[in-house]
């Protein structure tokens, strides 16, 4: 600690230069953190899904419904205890600038089979009273500043016109991969208003075992094969990964999108190093002709490097684990949970390391070895 | 025992396909609480005399001694060690670090030591205060005059009590008024403090306060003038 002032004075020399080498580093492993945040939060999503839950989707693809009339028959399949159901509604609030998932469900089946979905009683009731009324989660409350009571009037993208809700109820997710932005409205007002179609989006199962589930699922599908709307069954985790496998090429661009950043950096970070020792050659040798030692002067040199790359880090990993987590970010939607993990933070520390190393070496390494008769010469 | 020994000290320079021979066989003793002037014209090896005394430099054959160690045979380790605690050096053009006050350019060889804060603080302000500058400890080198750099720099080469005050031209750079301060100081502290003091210099008045001469030409001592014997 006692050389704590040299090493001050020295990164004050040029105070732009050091914050913007700062400011270089902190935004590069701000960019880091949050492009590795997407892909851990999609990896996450992945994940989400109780093992006891199974989805029954159209075989031909998910965005074709299958009929609600399958929802008895899926009941009778042995090992599924419960069904529920839901259509992708696709609703436009006000410009439509923040988009937000809505969803018409069989919201008694829908609540019963997602407890990680949580709704005070009361407003449970009243939702399940009111054909008309809405479930939200908490984020479009401070979104919006919806209240329950309100009416809301969403355009209907998929089905035309305006829809009017009631807010009958808030839902808080216990699990983080759960969306908190979405809105949830009776099937039946759907169904009615859309003239009785008769369509399911997609079924949830619960099932008695998670060990029965690739049994149920092939009983399922066997049973629909050759009807006009075959299914495809699998563990609500495949479903959520299937999502994620769409993301699959997403996060390999932003790893190297990522590293691409960091690297730049390092070559900003290792210039202005080399720059400012160059310029000092004349002090290192009055170092070294008072006693400096080479590698007191190497350990020194990086030093000034691991202040600027870990004061970097801190403020950049820092500022994206704050920031995200104040505005309770998550893409609109598309990202439910997104958070900067401990992990990433690590990984960033582990990077802020490479980048101190690789940036601060060279430079130290040329005080270290500066021939002080020669550089004492050249200056005076 | 003289305090510095060199005997026989071959250094030879190669420029490209030249070969620069700065001394054949030099032998020189400096005694312990001496002020020796090293005087001669440029070229004639007086700076690569001193950077060889504080172990900057490696004769290419011949040894230096100082106080009975051995420089010329000393690691590089060994001499930064060495330097830190036996040598006090002073540069014509100061070499004061910018960024730091005068306060703590003098407390640079001070670091290098086990003092504590406290008792490196006292040190400091000892020697600013034996070169008049105690009133000057928080000027950064930019707010002082020519001559208090230097002054500066005098008191961050004894602040860690030295064997030896090694100074290459001092003032070189200094009107005459800072150079006869200056001078009068180095006189000081060798009567005084009792440091061996070896000054490279072209300046006759600085040479007329040392008590002994020393003319340097091509490598080889010319003339040895003694005022005190």
């Amino acid at each position: 600690m006692k050389f704590w002032s040299l090493l001050r004075a020295n990164l004050g020399r040029h105070k732009r230069r050091t914050f913007l080498t700062i400011a270089s580093v902190a935004l590069a492993l701000f960019l880091f953190a949050s492009l590795r945040s997407v892909i851990t939060t999609i990896g996450m999503a992945a994940q989400f899904g109780s093992a006891r839950r199974l989805v029954t989707t159209n075989a031909t693809g998910f965005v074709l419904p299958l009929p609600v009339s399958y929802a008895n028959r899926l009941e009778t399949v042995p090992g599924v205890e419960k069904v529920t159901w839901a259509n992708w509604f696709g609703g436009r609030y006000g410009d439509g600038k923040r988009f937000f998932a809505t969803f018409a469900v069989d919201a008694k089946s829908y609540l019963d089979i997602y407890p990680e979905m949580s709704v005070p009683a009361d407003q449970k009731e009243a939702f399940l009273q009111d054909k008309g009324g809405a479930l939200i989660g908490v984020r479009l409350v401070n979104l919006f500043g919806w209240k329950v009571g309100q009416n809301v009037t969403l355009q209907g993208t998929i089905f035309p016109g305006d829809w009017t809700f009631t807010i009958r109820g808030v839902y808080t997710p216990t699990d983080p991969a759960i969306n908190d932005d979405a809105l949830m409205f009776h099937y039946d007002y759907l169904d009615e208003r859309a003239g009785r179609p008769g369509n399911a989006g997609w079924y949830i199962l619960e099932i008695d075992k998670p060990d029965n589930a690739a049994q149920i699922a092939k009983t399922i599908d066997d049973q629909f094969r050759s009807s006009s709307a075959p299914t495809k069954t699998g563990t609500e985790q495949a479903f959520n990964a299937s999502f994620a496998t769409m993301w699959g090429n997403i996060g390999l661009l932003m790893n190297t999108i990522g590293l691409a950043v960091v690297f730049a950096i390092l070559l900003v970070t290792a210039n202005a190093m080399m720059m400012s020792a160059r310029e000092r050659t004349r002090e290192l040798a009055v170092l070294k002709t008072i006693g400096y030692s080479d590698r007191l002067l190497f350990g020194l040199v990086l030093a000034e490097a691991g202040l600027i790359t870990i004061t970097g880090a801190v403020l950049g990993l820092g500022a994206a684990k704050l920031l995200y987590r104040a505005t309770n970010f998550n893409a609109a939607g598309f990202l439910p949970g997104f958070d900067v993990s401990w992990g990433t933070m690590a990984t960033g520390g582990v990077i802020a390391l490479v980048l101190m190393l690789a940036s601060g070496i060279v430079p130290a390494m040329q005080a270290a070895r500066l021939p002080v008769v020669t550089a004492l010469r050249s200056v005076e | 025992m003289a305090l510095v020994e060199i005997r026989d000290v071959y250094k030879t320079f190669t420029r490209g396909a030249e070969r620069i021979d700065v001394f054949t066989g030099l032998t020189l003793d400096v005694e312990q609480g001496s002020f020796t002037a090293l005087m001669g014209p440029s070229g004639s090896g007086k700076s690569t005399l001193l950077n060889l005394i504080a172990g900057l430099d490696r004769p290419t054959s011949g040894t230096v001694r100082v106080n009975g160690a051995e420089v010329s045979a000393m690691t590089p380790a060994q001499l930064a060690t060495w330097r830190s605690e036996h040598v006090g050096f002073v540069f014509q053009s100061f070499n004061l670090l910018p960024v730091l006050t005068a306060f703590q350019n003098v407390e640079l060889p001070l670091l290098l030591t086990r003092l504590s804060k406290r008792e490196r603080d006292e040190r400091i302000r000892i020697a600013l205060g034996v070169v008049g500058l105690d009133d000057r400890m928080d000027h950064y080198p930019r707010q002082l005059s020519g001559g208090q750099e230097q002054r500066v720099a005098i008191a961050r080469a004894i602040v860690a009590d030295p064997t030896l005050v090694l100074l290459d031209e001092p003032t070189g750079q200094l009107d005459a008024k800072s150079s006869q301060e200056v001078l009068t100081l180095l006189a000081r502290l060798n009567d005084e403090f009792g440091k061996t003091i070896l000054i490279v210099t072209h300046d006759p008045a600085a040479s007329g306060r040392a008590r002994r001469q020393l003319h340097l030409e091509k490598g080889t001592f010319v003339e040895q003038g003694s005022l005190v014997p």
